[in-house]
């Protein structure tokens, strides 16, 4: 069977599972640098089923793309070291203060100059929570999508078969391609690094990065053009610049709170058997139980 | 309103949003209407009018049967585009958020997901200097639940929404409205593209437990200390007709089913009492309780931070105090 073209779309997030306490400013924002930068977990999940979707159709090519700043090239460099074979960093300036509509035409159009009979995304971005970047994609590729996977069942040359979580339960549906997929967190974790592909990608860089480095570095390049990371920026995609950034975004962020609760005046009572007893009684008489 | 239904009602989330819907159209001096896709849907309509739908707009066609991506953004956005809402909301669920997203993109307006509450406010624009009236404030949390957000949406019609379930409340009219029906013609709005993915196979699990209907929850944390401590709790719930419920942490350890679980990442509850028994009451955990109307802690620690949001704090092992508890209800009950 012909093989297949996947595009896994992964995201550099900060660990909001690990908030520390110098994690929020004083005026109550984000102080993003306290945060370590990581892979999105269930971007991590959707690399997994790119890869074994690679393993069922030899020969297959998992491209990792990534819209983010200088650093997120970090994730295309874990790609590589967990078995991807081809990373594009999607980066300018103009993106910056995009939501998840102008995010998604940028990534869209972005995909538009690639090859591609599928795109796996994460179901959701921990930074956001909002799950919407992946069918925003697929609507603006005119694509079906099928979200929350959690196995991919069957795949034959012109459709997969693919069990996908519902809220009390699942279901199995069968795609034509191109499609694009959203994974869900109960689908299997990724495999881990393989060593080969540390050795030989942990010198991977962007031209950006390379811009400081040394000149054995840029010799070496020469030498293995597979170690240069893609970058593309707004002109390489033939973007809108309208549609991008905060031009192209119609969600304002118009208050953020830092979460703190007011405090009640609560009734403190002992262990005492005396008190447990008025405490029940009293709710009863005011027909909270009972 | 876009509106999920389950076999031969309307879903309880969609219920709570067109309660809602209903107090911000007052705001707004605008009509509630709801949109209802499906096979069969004799009858639903009378739900939606019952809870405060003026007009509900009605899709059936036998492809429709369960909800598929793509027709249902088709027969959304086309009804969008004919009537022209301020607003849209869907249900935060694995519906709502597959087919909400899309929607917007094809509508190119903005969306918010999994908004916890919605309100009518302005907003002034310094740098266009533009005063707007009446805009939707969807409001949610972020940052794993350590800010709460305001989102807006100025420019774009409609402001869409998603919303969480459970934390609306879903109240009846007194008389439920007279309302119209409009029927849209599927077939002329879905063509064949849009049915190319296919349902094969499609279990459904009954929800054994319903913690969001209750309206007296037990809830123990990492505090109980084990699957047989947490019986402490069942026999609580028993007698007082309550349903257990747990944090993460107490899930994670294996004390009780993840389909208890309350919190940010788990239900959202607002039941009448809520007993928590061994729960220190980090912030993701309170953003799924801390609407409950009255809140009691028991926690050996008397500076738990659950503390500060509990109308009544029992510094004690919950050990010794829960059995305390079911003894003197017994004893005071009748
Ligand atoms: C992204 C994200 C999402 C999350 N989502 C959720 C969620 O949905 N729901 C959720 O609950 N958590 C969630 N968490 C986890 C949350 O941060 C806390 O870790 C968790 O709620 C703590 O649970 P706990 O109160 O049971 O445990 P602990 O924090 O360990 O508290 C145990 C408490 O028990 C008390 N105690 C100990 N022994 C006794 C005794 N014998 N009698 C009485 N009291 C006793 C202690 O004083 C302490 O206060 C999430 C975290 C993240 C990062
Ligand atoms: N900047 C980005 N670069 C690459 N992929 C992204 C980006 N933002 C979102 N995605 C993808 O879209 C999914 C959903 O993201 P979100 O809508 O932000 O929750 C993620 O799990 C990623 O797969």
């Amino acid at each position: 069977m012909k093989s297949l073209k996947i595009i896994v779309l992964a995201k550099q997030v900060p660990d909001t599972r690990n908030v520390g306490k110098d994690a929020m400013k004083a005026d109550g924002t984000v102080n993003r640098a306290a945060l370590e930068a990581i892979f999105n977990p269930e971007d991590l999940n959707a690399l997994e089923q790119a890869l074994s979707i690679k393993d069922m159709v030899p020969g297959s090519e998992v491209s990792l793309l990534t819209m983010g700043p200088g650093r997120a090239a970090e994730i295309i460099r874990e790609g590589f070291y967990r078995g991807a074979d081809d990373g594009v960093l999607l980066t300018d300036r103009k993106f910056a203060g995009s939501d998840t509509l102008a995010t998604s035409y940028a990534i869209a159009t972005a995909i538009g100059k690639m090859e591609y009979d599928i795109v796996v995304a994460g179901r959701q971005a921990i930074d956001g929570d909002t799950a919407q970047v992946g069918p925003q994609v697929a609507e603006k590729l005119n694509i079906p999508q099928v979200t929350y996977v959690e196995n991919i069942e069957k795949i034959d040359a012109k459709s997969m078969t693919i069990r996908r979580r519902l809220d009390n339960g699942f279901e199995i549906v069968k795609t034509p391609f191109p499609v694009l997929l959203t994974v869900h967190s109960s689908a299997p974790d990724c495999r881990p690094r393989i060593a080969k592909n540390v050795m030989k990608y942990k010198h991977a860089r962007t031209l950006t990065e390379l811009q400081d480095a040394s000149e054995d570095y840029t010799r070496m390049f020469q030498d293995r053009p597979y170690l240069k990371i893609r970058e593309m920026g707004v002109d390489d995609i033939g973007a809108d610049n309208e549609a991008l950034g905060l031009s192209g975004s119609p969600t304002k962020v118009k208050k953020i709170e830092n979460v703190v609760f007011k405090a009640k005046e609560a009734k403190v009572i002992s262990a005492d058997d005396k008190e447990i007893e008025d405490l029940i009684v009293e709710l009863i008489e005011n027909h909270t139980i009972g | 309103m876009y509106c999920e239904t389950n076999g031969n009602s309307v879903a309880e989330v969609s219920l709570e949003l067109v309660t809602k819907a209903r107090s911000l159209a007052n705001q707004l001096k605008v009509q509630v209407e709801g949109i209802l896709i499906g096979n069969d849907l004799k009858g639903l309509e009378k739900q939606l009018y019952a809870h405060g739908a003026q007009v509900v707009h009605k899709a059936e066609d036998k492809r429709l049967e369960f909800y598929q991506t793509l027709p249902h953004t088709s027969i959304v956005c086309r009804i969008m585009e004919a009537e022209q809402p301020q607003i849209g909301i869907f249900g935060a669920t694995t519906v709502g958020r597959d087919l909400a997203p899309r929607v917007a993109s094809k509508l190119k307006s903005g969306l918010t997901a999994d908004c916890t509450s919605l309100e009518i406010g302005e907003h002034y624009e310094k740098k266009t200097d533009t005063k707007y009236e009446n805009l939707l404030y969807q409001i949610r949390p972020a940052f794993g639940g350590n800010i709460v957000a305001t989102i807006i949406n100025p420019d774009t019609r409609p402001q869409l929404a998603t919303v969480r379930e459970g934390v609306m409340k879903r109240e009846e009219l007194d008389t439920p409205l007279k309302g119209k029906t409009k029927n849209w013609n599927v077939e002329e709005i879905a063509g064949k593209d849009d049915f190319v993915v296919e349902i094969i196979d499609r279990q459904v699990e009954e929800k054994k437990v319903n913690i969001k209907g209750a309206q007296i929850i037990v809830a123990g944390g990492y505090g109980v200390g084990s699957r047989e401590n947490f019986e402490h709790l069942f026999k609580l719930a028993d007698v007082l007709g309550a349903e257990v419920g747990g944090t993460r942490a107490a899930v994670d350890a294996g004390y009780i089913d993840h389909d208890r679980q309350i919190g940010q990442t788990g239900v959202t509850v607002r039941p009448k009492l809520y007993i928590a028994c061994g729960i220190s009451g980090q912030i993701q955990h309170r953003a799924g309780m801390m609407e409950s109307s009255m809140i009691i802690s028991i926690n050996t620690d008397p500076n738990a931070p659950i503390n500060s949001i509990a109308d009544y704090v029992i510094t004690g092992d919950f050990s010794e105090v829960v059995p305390k508890l079911i003894k003197y209800y017994k004893k005071n009950s009748k």
